[in-house]
């Protein structure tokens, strides 16, 4: 089934829940969140939440930023 | 309003400077200019994870004692905003939000009514917001209306160095809310800048790039403390009237003549 992740089209093997995907990724599973079809999902219900074809799934941490804008530290 | 700590919203800091972690040159002169201000609270920004590289966890570098502010940098919209500090409260678990809705690449000014509306929503879902916004008087009531723990009011453009330009509406605004907590966020260049914040009766200072850009940011981190604290007691102590002509402070009487 083809999700998207963070803006890029991925296909993944079957059936997998927000939690399995995490763990195919391969992402660091503390401070990060997840939003699925742009509503935040927590983390205790990464295990049950079940993924569909089309699904839209952003996943975020944290960068350095003050206020400047479309910085991001994690390139440093 | 405190003498010596800063109260948001129930939590009370000691130090009246809160900063950024962006555009130092690397991680361990963040760490020591982070150590030299005495700032209790900094602000990281929130973006996607990398898929196709394994990162490290960007808030391992800061020192676990600070609290974290996270920001919706980088939002055009109240609705980005919203999700981008729903985000950042679910990896966090912190209520706390700089609220920041950009309206325009150039100038980096916020778009003040999209602000406005992503406070409301975030407001009643329970977050603490600190709203960065232009300094308006009228925007300010609405913010604090609408629940806004604290107000932050730009000194001029963020990233410009420019220092404080708008004395004038700082300190109306500072009159007309004696009870609001009002944060500078943005303009800061130097220490005699922050100092002028504070002067003009700020409760506290949001900055990062005076700091991040500096030829030695631990230096200017330091520099920043103190200006803030002398800052906040000549205000606090109250200046002298301004004349303009001399007035001595010798007397005159008894002085030999020919």
């Amino acid at each position: 089934m083809r999700v998207y992740i963070n803006g890029e089209s991925r296909e993944v093997q079957g059936n997998p829940s927000l939690a399995d995907l995490i763990t195919q990724l391969d992402l660091p599973a503390a401070r990060i969140a997840v939003e699925l079809n742009r509503e935040v999902v927590r983390r205790s219900d990464w295990g049950a939440t079940m993924l569909h074809d089309d699904d839209r799934i952003e996943v975020v941490h944290f960068v350095g930023g003050g206020f400047v804008t479309l910085y991001e530290s994690d390139n440093i | 309003m405190s003498r010596e700590n800063l109260v948001i919203a129930g939590r009370t800091f000691s130090s009246r400077l809160i900063i950024g972690t962006g555009k130092y040159r690397n991680h361990d002169e963040m760490r020591r200019a982070h150590d030299a201000s005495g700032a209790e609270m900094v602000t990281v920004a929130v973006r996607r994870v990398p898929l196709d590289r394994s990162s490290e966890s960007f808030l391992d570098y800061l020192n676990p004692s600070l609290q974290i502010l996270p920001n919706t940098a980088a939002c055009f919209t109240a609705e980005d905003a919203i999700r981008t500090a729903r985000l950042a409260r679910e990896a966090l678990q912190t209520d706390l939000v700089k609220l920041e809705v950009i309206g325009d690449q150039t100038t980096l000014f916020p778009d003040n009514e999209q602000t406005l509306e992503a406070a409301r929503v975030l407001v009643k879902e329970g977050f603490v917001v600190l709203p960065y916004f232009s300094d308006d008087l009228i925007m300010a009531k609405k913010l604090l209306d609408a629940g806004c723990a604290a107000i932050m009011p730009l000194a001029a453009p963020i990233g410009s160095g420019l220092g404080v330009q708008n004395p004038a509406n700082l300190r109306i605004m500072r009159e007309q809310l004696p009870d609001a907590t009002i944060i500078v966020d943005a303009g800061v260049g130097t220490a005699s800048d922050a100092a002028i914040a504070m002067e003009l009766g700020a409760d506290g200072v949001l900055m990062n790039t005076a700091i991040a850009e500096a030829q030695d940011p631990a230096m200017m981190a330091t520099a920043m403390k103190l200006a803030i604290e002398s800052g906040r007691l000549a205000y606090l102590a109250g200046r002298m009237r301004k004349r303009l002509y001399a007035s001595a402070s010798s007397p005159l009487e008894g002085a030999i003549s020919a």
